[in-house]
């Protein structure tokens, strides 16, 4: 849950920002527009009109013209909005995909299709929720009724209770029928948070009106959760239309390579052709590089998401400057080689010699227990045995000084305390697991900067 | 919209004189005649058997009218009964019937009700007090000088035609007859001795009032608000205390000119003197002590009136109080002459209204000041308990049409001056009083005040529409001559005729603050958002139809569209049908449960016999019926549900509890000519409750003998009541059960045939695959016609005429095929390895979970045998967490690292099969 929060939250910030980029974008574009005549731009320029336009593209500000690998899932939703906003059709539809698949782009480029149409512009009503902020129905029915501006909307404030609000918005949606109320289309971002609202009276509602003769309604749900119908109740269940949309891409490696090639590249249109040239042909041979075949293959092997290749790609354009006007391929391995760094690993390069000791003691405890918890006091014996075999008063430390390294340890979350345990027992006695893998722990010895050789051999060794 | 917060009054009502008769079988004594007396207060009203009555209805201002034939009660006295003949009001005849009328129908009419379905027993405490009916001849014109509280019979009415009516079937009681009304002389029923208290003679005139009152003429209310600006000048100018400054602050800023206008208008024409005269000479012998509270505060507030209307030149406020104070000059010419000769004749007040004043009050035993003082001051403490609106708006009012239209005050003999200016600061302070407590009782409910605005039918006539503004002094004048025969009857029966006269002012005065703003408010003005219409805009183009046959099949397939008939439920049809049908006609009530999956058409099937009910009721063939519909997933709350059903039922809005009392009230008091109510309560298991009243409470209603209340209760499962429900709730709900099967996959054959009716654009083949397939899924009909649609959407794609087994076979991959092994056959590299991993770490511990650490050593070992570069613990973790988003795998929180635990959420054999598949 907390990760997909976060995530929830930073790409809401991201979506948020849209709108007000894609003017931005539209604007600079005319200002490019006219810069055509002069065609040769000084290199910083088109440095900068290239990273400001691919970023607009790698952050999801500006929708591609054109959704790649899921045309067939486009045309569907497009003529499934078509029908609502059109013929006044009720329907309910769930797109599903893993996160980063491009469900949230699919479905605005949807958007954007639909509106490019005169008379959908003019009568399609939009409510756009997310199972993130509208956590329950009481906030989730203020919204929609704000986003409607139905009669109860004071300014942009929504007053009456929770019971009011419902009676309200189900009776406004009662009045209305097929062919004469504009219709509304309910998008739903995490859809499947809707579901574990108390008794889904939300969904319940809209559902039953999109399975009924009222207002025109469009439900759309948009979920990575693949077992998004059973959290649905049998009632509820039963009014969704089971429409779903499945966003899965089977892209091969090199259609992956290919969609690396198609994101960097720059548009016809760029104010100066010759630099657009240039780079596009820089792409094309960088994409054809050995190497960078490899990175991208792991990457690829990896995930097949848009996401984390905007971030892979992102990484790589923040490398281009002035002096280097183009992506080499030794940016990318850099790139690759800090999207997979290990960030446990890392953490360990920052610790003292006497924490890396004592994380050392609890591999070998963890070694010789099989996993069980351990507490401070067998980790001290445990280095007290190192200390004595190497006769070297040179990491001999006093024991509240192990202690504050050990706490030290526990506030950077490398151990935790085992459930339960906390509160009773004293400091010494915690019961504590480490959070680290061997191999974590191994990696980060052997890049450990001047690490005491005997330290390193301890932790080889197989004994404590 | 109406908040009852008012304070009922609890009347008393005793058995008057000896019984007449007993009746062996039904063990009850027949009386003749019943007094009501309220708490504590000194007045009663006496019924008699013959004599026309108010009865409490739901609507407060338009009481039911009956005709008494027969008292009678239990041996313990605890039960009272009433046999009535019922009278029916015009706004209790259906709009649609009046025009049988072929008339404009008079507001004081009435029909003698002859129409059947009609309970004519009813419980002897919701009477309020006896009403004037004359029967008139049916070519008469209605008098025009007549009071609100005489009624008239010309018609009957037997809910299909009006007859005319024999005068002797109505009249015989319009006065009562010396047999039926035991006491001949009215006075018993008055206090008896004199130093009773006066005081509680107001609550007792007022506490009824608040049950069940008479329209409130709106031209009163109209004069009230009228002269507020000015009234508030007056009133600081005359040195009387704000009494009606707080009331009138709501009004002044919402009055609107043409009621100043009226008011004027009818204060000019002063019309029927005489009538007004005769009232008050022949009143003021057996004026007793209550009359004398009420007339001084009359006057109080009629010289405010006064001062008030003829101030609008501000410096004669001064001089216009002791101006008004003259009309109680005890010499009839004199007062006569005092209203045209207004300011000059100041004098003689003090010269005449004094020791005539004093002389008058003599007879009715009391020191003439400190009787008036003590009933003054004596008032305060059960006006605090009773009253809620303070009624001096209204009453002077009242008291000022008094003074323009009868220039002769018999009452204003009360020696008024040398006491005056403590009374009046007395009732000044009493009102202000009354005031707070008012709006410390209204709090709840002052902001809702303005959903008040509909008003009852009488008022909308009458108040609204500017030309019958003379049908409004009709009305007024009418009030006058009641005042008169009221007068005239105190001579006999004091108390009797006492109450309704009070009762009309009080109940005035009460809704004078909140009615008068709201009247003249168009529903099209702006208004806070309480009052907005709910609707989603309309669109500008009209929905495009559909163009192909495709089209056309599909809309014909949404759920939505409502076929002609309901195929394959006929049988439940049936049963659901007569049982509704003989409750209506039997006038009881009753409970069936309807149980079934979901998408089985149980709602849709009580829609169906709804409609075919209301259409037999349209032809008469049942009596008519009210229909409610409630839905347990439509509400936020279970006691919500009281609140709906109150405000589908009445109109009303209400708090849950206050709903549920009110609801309480009227299923389980006999109301006159109530229609069955159908009450629909659709997924009944959201309304549990820990204590299950909501339950039982909507299943206890229909039990009740004057309920008439037939409960549909539709739920999924089929042992619902033996599930959830206590023993005293499922025993109400009774065991007229009825459970829905799933649709067979020839009914849901039948069910897409009859809906696409002909359209041809399904291959037989292709439906049967459908409902072949649905019914062994589900029996849900909802998914049978949405995958018959997608169908159509996918033939349309592939640009076929007609929907065949492939597209039909799409559809339902589309719909029913788990996502599962498509998602593992997409996911990439890692993600498959960490998936065999986990599997092989199962297979390894032989349990279905293992932690993260264990699954990520062999996942890096598979990896290694695959060839691949091994995967770092962050990257693996990852991998792991996306397959968590998918829900392929259930993690613990995050927040464990490498310590969480995995399970998979799919059969491994599923996941085997995928990841083979490649």
């Amino acid at each position: 849950m907390p990760a997909q929060g976060m995530y929830g939250l930073w790409s809401m910030i991201k979506k948020g920002e849209y709108t007000e980029n894609c003017n931005k974008a539209k604007h600079s574009s005319i200002m490019s527009k006219r810069k055509v005549q002069d065609a040769h731009l000084p290199v910083g320029e088109c440095i900068t009109e290239v990273q400001k336009m691919l970023r607009e593209r790698l952050c999801h500000q500006r929708l591609p013209d054109k959704p790649e690998g899921v045309e067939a899932q486009h045309r569907h939703l497009l003529e499934l909005l078509k029908r609502t906003a059109i013929h006044g059709e009720s329907n309910s539809v769930l797109i599903v995909g893993p996160r980063g698949a491009g469900k949230t782009m699919l479905l605005r480029c949807v958007l954007r299709d639909l509106l490019e149409d005169k008379e959908a512009q003019t009568s399609l009503l939009q409510v756009h929720l997310n199972g993130l902020l509208q956590t329950d129905d009481r906030i989730a029915l203020k919204e929609i009724t704000r986003q409607l501006h139905l009669e109860n909307v004071v300014g942009d404030k929504v007053f009456g209770s929770f019971a009011e609000n419902l009676g309200f918005l189900l009776e406004a949606l009662k009045k209305g029928d097929r062919s004469s109320s504009r219709p509304v289309l309910f998008i739903l971002d995490e859809f499947d948070l809707f579901a574990h609202h108390k008794n889904q009276t939300l969904l319940y509602n809209l559902l039953d009106v999109s399975q009924s003769a009222q207002a025109p309604i469009c439900v759309v749900g948009i979920t990575c959760r693949l077992d998004v119908l059973e959290l649905l109740e049998k009632r509820v269940k039963s009014r969704f239309s089971h429409r779903q949309i499945h966003l899965l891409s089977s892209a091969t490696l090199a259609q992956y390579v290919e969609r690396v090639q198609t994101q960097l590249s720059v548009p016809d249109d760029f104010p100066d052709t010759k630099f657009a040239q240039e780079w596009n042909d820089s792409i094309k041979v960088l994409c054809e590089d050995k190497s960078v075949e490899e990175v991208l293959q792991r990457h690829y092997n990896s995930s097949r998401d848009y996401r984390s290749m905007h971030m892979l790609l992102m990484l790589c354009l923040s490398r281009v400057s002035v002096a280097k006007p183009a992506i080499k391929p030794a940016d990318l391995l850099e790139a690759s080689r800090l999207c997979f760094a290990d960030a446990k690993a890392n953490m360990l390069h920052g610790l003292s010699i006497l924490e890396l000791c004592l994380i050392i003691a609890m591999k070998h405890l963890n070694d010789l227990y099989e996993g069980e918890p351990f507490n401070l006091q067998m980790i001290h014996n445990e280095f007290k045995k190192f200390l004595q075999r190497k006769s070297n008063s040179m990491y001999n430390f006093e024991q509240p000084v192990i202690m504050k390294a050990f706490e030290h340890l526990q506030q950077l979350e490398l151990i935790r305390p085992v459930d339960g345990s906390s509160a009773k027992t004293q400091r010494e006695y915690q019961l504590m697991r480490l959070m680290l893998d061997h191999s974590q722990i191994m990696d980060a010895l052997q890049k450990y900067p001047q690490c005491p050789t005997e330290v390193k051999q301890w932790a080889m060794s197989a004994f404590g | 919209m109406k908040y009852f917060t008012r304070l009922r009054v609890r009347r008393v009502y005793t058995w008057r004189g000896k019984p007449l008769r007993f009746n062996r079988k039904l063990k009850t004594f027949e009386y003749g005649s019943l007094s009501i007396s309220v708490d504590g207060l000194p007045r009663t009203t006496i019924i008699n058997a013959g004599q026309h009555i108010l009865i409490e209805g739901e609507d407060e201002d338009n009481p039911y009218v009956a005709k008494v034939v027969r008292l009678f009660g239990d041996e313990s006295g605890k039960q009272k009964k009433a046999v009535v003949q019922w009278f029916a009001r015009v706004s209790e005849v259906p709009p649609s019937k009046l025009k049988l009328l072929g008339r404009e129908p008079h507001p004081q009419e009435i029909f003698y009700y002859q129409g059947r379905s009609c309970d004519d027993e009813v419980n002897a405490e919701s009477i309020l007090r006896p009403v004037q009916v004359k029967h008139l001849d049916g070519a008469a014109p209605f008098p025009d000088s007549d009071d609100k509280d005489t009624l008239f019979v010309k018609l009957s009415w037997d809910s299909k035609t009006f007859k005319l009516v024999e005068s002797a079937v109505v009249e015989s009681a319009s006065e009562p007859t010396p047999a039926s009304s035991p006491p001949p002389f009215p006075k018993p029923s008055l206090p008896p001795s004199p130093p009773r208290s006066p005081p509680a003679a107001a609550p007792a005139s007022r506490g009824p009032s608040r049950r069940a009152l008479p329209t409130p003429d709106p031209s009163i209310m109209h004069r009230a608000s009228s002269g507020d600006v000015r009234y508030r000048r007056a009133t600081m100018s005359a040195g009387k205390a704000s009494a009606a400054e707080a009331e009138s602050l709501h009004s002044t800023s919402k009055l609107s000119a043409s009621k100043c206008l009226s008011a004027k208008r009818r204060c000019s024409s002063a019309s029927t003197p005489g009538v007004r005269k005769k009232l008050q000479l022949n009143s003021p012998e057996k004026m007793t002590r209550e009359d004398l509270v009420d007339h001084l505060l009359d006057e109080d507030l009629e010289s405010v009136m006064l001062a008030q209307r003829l101030s609008s030149s501000p410096p004669q406020a001064h001089s216009l109080t002791p101006l008004s104070k003259s009309h109680r000059a005890p010499v009839p010419p004199l007062t006569h002459r005092l209203v045209p000769l207004a300011h000059r004749l100041t004098p003689f007040r003090k010269t005449l209204g004094d020791p005539a004043g004093e002389d008058h009050l003599k007879p009715s035993d009391s020191p003439p000041s400190s009787a008036r003082e003590d009933s003054t001051r004596a008032a305060t403490p059960s006006r605090k308990k009773e009253a809620k609106t303070p009624r001096e708006p209204a009453l002077a009012a009242l008291a000022e049409v008094d003074n323009e239209n009868s220039p002769m005050l018999p009452h204003a003999l009360t020696p008024r001056s040398s006491k005056r200016k403590s009374a009046q600061l007395v009732s000044s302070r009493i009102r202000k009083q009354l005031n707070l407590l008012d709006n410390h009782r209204l709090s709840d409910s002052d902001g809702e005040e303005e959903d008040e605005f509909v008003p009852s039918k009488k008022e909308l006539q009458s108040s609204s529409e500017e030309e019958e503004e003379e049908e409004e002094e009709e009305e007024e004048e009418g009030l006058d001559s009641d005042e008169e025969t009221v007068g005239k009857r105190s001579r006999r029966n004091a108390a009797g005729s006492l109450t309704p006269r009070s009762k009309r002012k009080t109940h005035v005065s009460n809704r004078t603050p909140r009615k008068t703003p709201n009247k003249k408010i168009t529903p099209g003005t702006p208004r806070t958002p309480r009052h907005a219409t709910p609707s989603i805009p309309s669109r500008s183009l009209p929905a495009r139809c559909p163009g192909n046959v495709l089209e056309e099949a599909r809309a014909r397939l949404h759920v939505s569209s409502v076929p002609e008939s309901l195929p394959c439920r006929e049988q439940e049809f049936q049963d659901i049908y007569s049982f509704v049908e003989s409750k209506i006609s039997d006038g009881t009530g009753g409970c069936m449960y309807i149980s079934g999956v979901p998408g089985t058409g149980k709602t849709a099937t009580v829609h169906e016999v709804m409609r075919c009910l209301q259409h037999a009721a349209e032809v008469d063939e049942i009596p008519p019926f009210h229909f409610i519909e409630i839905n347990g997933m439509k509400m936020t709350d279970p006691h919500q549900a009281y609140v709906q059903i109150l405000q589908k039922l009445t109109g009303q809005k209400a708090t849950a509890d206050h709903a549920a009392a009110l609801l309480e009230r009227r299923f389980s008091n006999p109301a006159p000519r109530k229609e069955t109510t159908v009450l629909l309560v659709d997924e009944l298991d959201l309304l549990w409750t820990r204590k299950q009243n909501v339950m039982y409470n909507l299943f206890d209603w229909p039990t009740r003998r004057h309920a008439r209340l037939v409960v549909l209760t539709i739920a999924n499962t089929m042992d619902l009541p033996e599930r959830i429900m206590i023993n005293r709730v499922a025993s109400r709900l009774g065991l007229t059960r009825m459970s829905f099967q799933p649709y067979s996959f020839k009914q849901l054959q039948q069910i897409i045939m009859s809906r696409l009716n002909k359209v041809k654009a399904f291959e037989q083949d292709a439906l049967q695959l459908v409902s072949r397939k649905v019914a062994a899924l589900s029996g849900d009909a909802r998914r049978c016609l949405d995958i018959c649609r997608r169908a159509t959407e996918i033939c349309e794609l592939s640009a076929a005429a007609l929907v065949g087994m492939s597209h039909v076979m799409e559809a339902l991959n589309e719909m029913f095929s788990s996502a599962y092994i498509t998602a593992i056959k997409c996911a990439s590299v890692q993600e498959q390895l960490f998936l065999r991993a986990v599997i092989t770490e199962f297979r390894r511990l032989g349990l279905e979970e293992a932690t993260f650490q264990q699954v990520f050593v062999q996942h890096q070992a598979l990896c290694r045998v695959e060839g691949l570069q091994p995967v770092g613990v962050s990257e693996g973790l990852a991998v792991c967490q996306r397959l968590g988003a998918c829900r392929l795998l259930l993690l613990e929180p995050s927040r464990l690292g490498v310590l969480q635990r995995v399970r998979l959420n799919a059969s491994q054999d599923d996941v085997l099969y995928a990841l083979k598949a490649d």
